[in-house]
């Protein structure tokens, strides 16, 4: 059984920011953009428990909870507007969400 | 005696009343009677106060009514001198004569205008004696004024009323013309006379004629050259010409009589033309100091004279042979002041004023009778008709002819004899003009009065005499109302017995005018009293006689030859006229001097004023016009750079903006994955950057 390195966790992470980063770039529904911007905050959080565990400092693992609430707030933001986009727009598409645009 | 400011001011509150009321509510009775009742409060004040001034032992008063102008300093000759002009009146014996003239022959014309000038509609009329109030205000004014300056107030305001009085058949055109001319001939005299004055101001520092006289004669007498006091008398003797008439400012008199005929005999006869011989005479010592002037007015008056006596002898208008023995007359005037004899010119002022008031107004009285008509050639035998007329004008004719005893005998006289005694040459020329002067006198007696009717039919009247229709319809010549006869009576009276009061020492009497006038014309009554040297030469009583003999006898052919042409033997002056054709035809077109001054003085004016106007149109209006196309020239070339490069730049800019906007608005999708894909190719940029500049090193 081979040990687990903060390289691991760092490679880990590294690949959930991409698949998320991708998922946020390609993806047209607003709900799985949505998801993909919780996975990159998740590959973050691993990465600060990952080294405050290394370093042995607390202030990581404190760092990655107030992340999470961070995170639960905007969940609960970001969906009440996509709610309300919704109800708007009758889609969830983004292509179609453009009204920035004059 | 105090009250003496009250004479001048009364017409003057007469003329106030009816020009400012009585023109739009008066009738035509009040106006005459408050005109006419203001003239006569005047005469009276004017008799009270000359009784006065005969008893005051100095012969003179003066009344300071208020500052006029107070006192200005101002640069004269010596230094700096305070311009201060009182308004103040000097009755002395000059005025003292002239005011009795103005007011006593001023009311006569008044009483007579009131029936003259019935005719006019009620707003002519009213408007007449406004005018004719007004002048004997400015008269009076010019006459007791103490200084030059209210003497000018004056002065300007009789050339002003003359003018609104010549032209007061202002629609006649022929009538605002000679207006219009007798006011601009006059302004050149006037302007001679202003310029006087400022040469007396600067001179002598003061205006006022007394001290004026009093400095001058301190001054030597400009026997050889011409210094400043003759150049003030010169000055102020051009303003005298054109007020008097004389040559060369003569022309506007004969054409004033336009005006109506008590206006001729008012101003242009009695009162006003004598205006400058008066300030001639009032300024006597400056002019004793200055000889070549005394040389200059004394010509000027004899030629006058004669030229205006010899064009008098053929004209036909009644009114233009009195104008024109009006001027010759004033001319004596000029001539007796010329030779030094003051007194004697301001003698024959006055009788002159009774015996040509009093033939204007007979005219008048005559031009009423035939129905406007004024071309002697016309009338004849009007003695007929018009008794009161003829034996009044009769007088005045012998009056002015110098026949013993009337007025004009003793005048006439006096400068005659004054004249021989100074210039031989000059009496010469008076005694020809006395000779002319009663035969044109009498040729207007006998064509007028003579010989038989020769003027228009007139229908026959059906209701007897009474039934008097003034207008439109005209029942044959007729004597004058009472109105107008009276003051004819009164003037005729007039010319009789004025020259008692001057018959000459060698008659007998005492010349009393001429030492009753004797203080206005020395520096100061007290002080040269005693001097001689107003003593002139004397001929003996005998000599003197025998000249007076000769110029009554003048007279008397004068008044025979008009007898022998204009009655008995009628045809006779036509072939003489038809003989001397050429000379007739100048004499008749009064040497073709209003020509003259109409071919070079107007139309030197006019010529030079179109000249100027053409000055005006090419250089000055070229010049504004040349700026104007000059600015629109520059404006286009501005309009053109502006319109080119600076638009051009700012559009250029506009465009640079609105392509490049075309440009990157591509990348403004409103999607947000594109920005965050450009988010994450810089994060990649800024890490390459950062791993290069770290591991590569630049």
């Amino acid at each position: 059984m081979m040990e687990i390195t903060p390289a691991h966790y760092t490679i880990l992470s590294a690949a959930l920011f991409s698949v998320g980063l991708i998922g946020v770039l390609v993806r047209r529904n607003i709900i799985i953009i949505f998801m993909a911007i919780e996975l990159m905050l998740n590959a973050v959080n691993i990465n600060l428990v990952a080294y405050a565990n290394e370093v042995e400092n607390l202030v990581g693992q404190v760092f990655v909870v107030f992340v999470i609430a961070v995170a639960a707030a905007e969940a609960a933001v970001g969906l009440g507007i996509i709610l309300a986009l919704f109800r708007n727009k009758e889609t969830v598409n983004i292509d179609e969400m453009n009204v920035m645009r004059s | 005696m105090d009250l003496i400011w009250l004479i001048p001011l009364l017409p003057g509150v007469g003329a106030a009343i009816n020009g400012l009321l009585g023109i739009r509510y008066f009738s035509k009775v009040l106006a005459a009677r408050i005109a006419c009742a203001t003239m006569g409060a005047a005469l009276l004040l004017s008799l009270v106060a000359f009784l006065e001034l005969l008893g005051l032992e100095h012969r003179e008063h003066v009344v300071t009514l208020a500052h006029w102008i107070p006192p200005i300093p101002l640069e004269t000759a010596s230094g700096i001198g305070a311009f201060e002009v009182p308004w103040a009146f000097r009755l002395d014996p000059l005025s003292g004569m002239m005011i009795l003239i103005v007011t006593g022959i001023g009311f006569l014309i008044h009483l007579y205008s009131t029936a003259y000038m019935d005719h006019e509609p009620r707003g002519g009329y009213v408007r007449f004696f406004c005018y004719l109030n007004l002048f004997c205000f400015f008269m009076l004014t010019l006459v007791l004024g103490s200084t030059f300056l209210v003497m000018f107030v004056g002065w300007e305001g009789v050339g002003l009323c003359s003018y609104l009085l010549i032209g007061f058949w202002y629609h006649k055109q022929s009538a605002s013309d000679a207006g219009k001319k007798a006011f601009i001939v006059n302004r050149i005299g006037d302007f001679g006379f202003v310029l006087g004055v400022f040469l007396v101001f600067y001179t002598f520092g003061t205006v006022d004629f007394r001290e004026v006289a009093e400095a001058a004669s301190h001054m030597p007498v400009e026997v050889a050259g011409f210094g400043v006091v003759s150049a003030i008398c010169l000055l102020l003797f051009v303003g005298a010409v054109g007020k008097s008439a004389q040559i060369p400012l003569y022309v506007w008199l004969p054409d004033a009589m336009e005006g109506p005929t008590p206006v001729s005999a008012l101003i242009h006869a009695a009162t006003m033309v004598t205006a400058g011989v008066y300030m001639v005479g009032r300024n006597a010592v400056l002019f004793e100091h200055a000889p070549m002037v005394m040389t200059v007015v004394a010509t000027v008056g004899a030629l006058t004279a004669l030229m205006a006596a010899t064009i008098g002898l053929v004209q036909t208008d009644i009114k233009k042979v009195l104008a024109y023995s009006t001027v010759s007359q004033l001319g004596y005037m000029f001539l007796a002041t010329g030779v030094g004899a003051f007194a004697a010119g301001a003698f024959h002022l006055m009788t002159h004023a009774f015996f040509k008031a009093l033939l204007f107004l007979g005219s008048g009285s005559v031009i009423h009778a035939m129905d406007e008509e004024q071309d002697m050639k016309k009338m004849g035998g009007l003695k007929y008709y018009m008794g009161t007329t003829f034996i009044t004008m009769f007088i005045g004719a012998i009056a002015i002819a110098g026949v013993p005893p009337f007025s004009g005998f003793f005048s006439k006289d006096e400068i005659l004899y004054r004249t021989f005694l100074s210039n031989k040459w000059l009496w010469g020329l008076a005694v020809v003009t006395a000779g002319m002067t009663a035969f044109y006198m009498f040729r207007l007696i006998f064509m007028t009065f003579f010989g038989d009717y020769r003027g228009p039919g007139w229908k026959k009247e059906e209701h007897g005499g009474h039934a008097e229709e003034h207008g439109h319809t005209w029942h044959g010549p007729h004597e004058s109302p009472r109105l107008m006869t009276v003051p004819l009576m009164v003037l005729a009276v007039g010319a009789f017995a004025a020259g008692f009061v001057g018959i000459p020492a060698a008659l007998g009497g005492g010349n009393a005018i001429e030492h009753f006038l004797e203080p206005s014309f020395v520096a100061t009554s007290a002080s040269h009293a005693g001097e001689a040297e107003h003593a002139v030469a004397h001929l003996s009583h005998g000599a003197e006689l025998a000249l007076m003999a000769f110029s009554v006898l003048v007279g008397l052919a004068g008044i025979s030859l008009a007898y022998h042409l204009y009655v008995r033997r009628r045809d006779q002056a036509d072939r003489l006229a038809a003989n001397w054709s050429v000379a007739h035809r100048v004499l008749l077109n009064k040497y073709y001097v209003d020509e003259a001054y109409g071919a070079t003085a107007i139309d030197g004016t006019m010529a030079s004023a179109r000249g100027l106007w053409t000055v005006d149109r090419r250089v000055v209006d070229g010049a504004v016009n040349g700026a104007g196309w000059l600015t629109r020239a520059l404006s286009w070339v501005s309009h053109v750079l502006d319109k080119y490069v600076v638009d051009g730049l700012v559009n250029l800019v506009g465009w640079i903006c609105q392509e490049g906007s075309y440009l990157f608005r591509r990348v403004q999708t409103g999607l947000i994955q594109n920005y965050a894909v450009a988010t994450l190719f810089g994060v990649f940029a800024f890490i390459t950057m950062y791993l290069v500049a770290r591991y590569v090193g630049v």
